[in-house]
């Protein structure tokens, strides 16, 4: 058994939250270069430099990325040998959430009730996943979530006879219909498999992978490159104004599911996809 | 072609911009998205006044986030134009000429621009913080208690922006 305060908690992710909306991981930075070079479009690529250099002017001065800060999301890794002292573990989270938010200039973006809406001022509740795991270790990811693209992914309930190419038109039908709101070129998540919550939530996860890396089952990463090219075919390009880069990369992630059943989410990210990521 | 546009901007430039033109807009712009709409339309159903003459002028939908001290704004680019469609049209018929904003636009408000001359320009989503450089002074006018959601009334100079409809509904989105 090993002992952990929950104020590390709380420091790590206030730390977190300033990092991932300052600074890209290499990953997805490596991405829009890479796609600045290969955009075919001369107004594309025109937009992609401009992004680079947002890129920079964030991090030199300390301006966001984005405006758009996000809905805090977490996946924590608990191992089970682990034991928190000093108070709760999801209280420890939302309050790094608002001293990262506050102490970071960030936005405040979440509203107390969907109906209501009044702003809870800072950006708290977090959106939290956790797993139990081996170990007497915790990881931290957080992916704070804009919802322009956020607004523009969907669940499709198929059914078992759609198969493969169901799924392949539900994600390129999701990236169609989000076109210039998503803020392209975009990072498409996708769940395939389990029920209908945790399709949505495999997606989601998905997005924190790093831009091109692969799945290890050789037919779903087939499928990721395949669904790739076709995406960058549909000529949507950077900022939705025409061009070869539509998306950086399509990340797959499964579960089995039901014998009736073929739950498929496509969770869009737009060009700015935050994640970042500490083991305590 | 790219142009240097003054805001407020007069209805005859407006409708001389064509999709496709890239534009660098100097001069005045309000902030306005989800929720001051919502609140300027009650105030226009209650028939009182818009807090801010919107003839002539040119509405950035876009909430910032936070200024870092000796800063006039935080990071702030555009967001999706297509959630303030429904309260559009009725800000274009009282003369609202220019929108900048992200993402499509539904036929309502494209039929509006066409009736009334007006213009929108998309800035480019996700440039938050280099767009926040061609904003040099920022004030909150109305509705302080929304946050981040109030008007700001900006001073920009040498905005960078795509005119992606223009006043004849041409549309950089639907190109062929």
């Amino acid at each position: 058994m090993r002992n952990i305060d929950v104020s590390e908690i709380t420091e790590a992710v206030k730390n977190l939250c300033i990092d991932a909306n300052h600074t890209l991981s290499p990953d997805m930075e490596k991405a829009l270069y890479n796609a600045a070079d290969e955009e075919t479009s001369e107004l594309g690529k025109k937009i992609l430099e401009q992004l680079k250099e947002n890129l920079q002017i964030a991090g030199n001065d300390m301006i966001p990325i984005c405006q758009d800060t996000g809905m805090a999301v977490f996946f924590i890794k608990v191992g089970q040998e682990v034991h928190f002292t000093g108070g709760c573990l999801t209280d420890a989270i939302n309050e790094g959430v608002r001293q990262g938010y506050t102490e970071g200039y960030l936005r405040k973006s979440v509203v107390s009730d969907p109906l209501i809406r009044k702003n809870t001022g800072d950006n708290t509740p977090a959106v939290i996943h956790y797993d139990i795991v081996q170990g007497d270790q915790v990881e931290i990811t957080i992916a704070p979530k804009g919802f322009g693209s956020e607004n523009m992914s969907r669940v499709f309930m198929l059914k078992p006879a759609d198969g493969e190419e169901g799924v392949r038109n539900a994600i390129v039908q999701a990236v169609l219909d989000a076109g210039p709101n998503a803020c392209p070129p975009m990072v498409v998540g996708v769940g395939i498999g389990g029920t209908f919550e945790k399709c949505a939530e495999l997606a989601k996860e998905a997005l924190t992978r790093k831009a091109g890396e692969h799945s290890k089952l050789p037919h779903i990463a087939e499928m990721e490159k395949e669904v790739l090219e076709t995406i960058n075919s549909t000529g949507i390009g950077p900022a939705g104004l025409g061009g070869s880069v539509t998306a950086f990369a399509v990340n797959i992630n499964t579960y089995p599911t039901h014998i009736a059943g073929l739950p498929v989410a496509v969770n869009i990210c737009c060009h700015v996809n935050r994640h970042a990521s500490v083991v305590l | 072609m790219d142009r240097e546009i003054c805001a407020p901007i007069d209805k005859e430039m407006a409708m001389q911009l064509r999709a496709g033109d890239m534009v660098y807009i100097t001069g005045t712009v309000y902030t306005a998205r989800d929720a001051a709409h919502k609140r300027m339309a009650q105030t226009l159903s209650e028939g009182k006044e818009l807090p801010f003459d919107i003839k002539g002028n040119i509405i950035y939908y876009m909430g910032p986030s936070p200024a870092r001290e000796g800063r006039p704004i935080g990071s702030a680019g555009p967001t999706t134009a297509s959630r303030m469609d429904k309260y559009t049209p009725e800000l274009l018929d009282l003369g609202l000429v220019g929108m900048i904003g992200k993402g499509k636009r539904n036929p309502e408000v494209i039929e509006a621009m066409k009736r009334n001359g007006a213009v929108y320009f998309a800035a480019i989503g996700g440039a938050g913080a280099l767009l926040s450089k061609a904003i040099v002074e920022s004030e909150v006018i109305a509705y302080d208690d929304l946050g981040t959601e109030a008007i700001r009334k900006l001073r920009v100079e040498r905005f960078p922006a795509i005119v992606v409809i223009d006043s004849l509904g041409n549309n950089l989105y639907e190109r062929k």
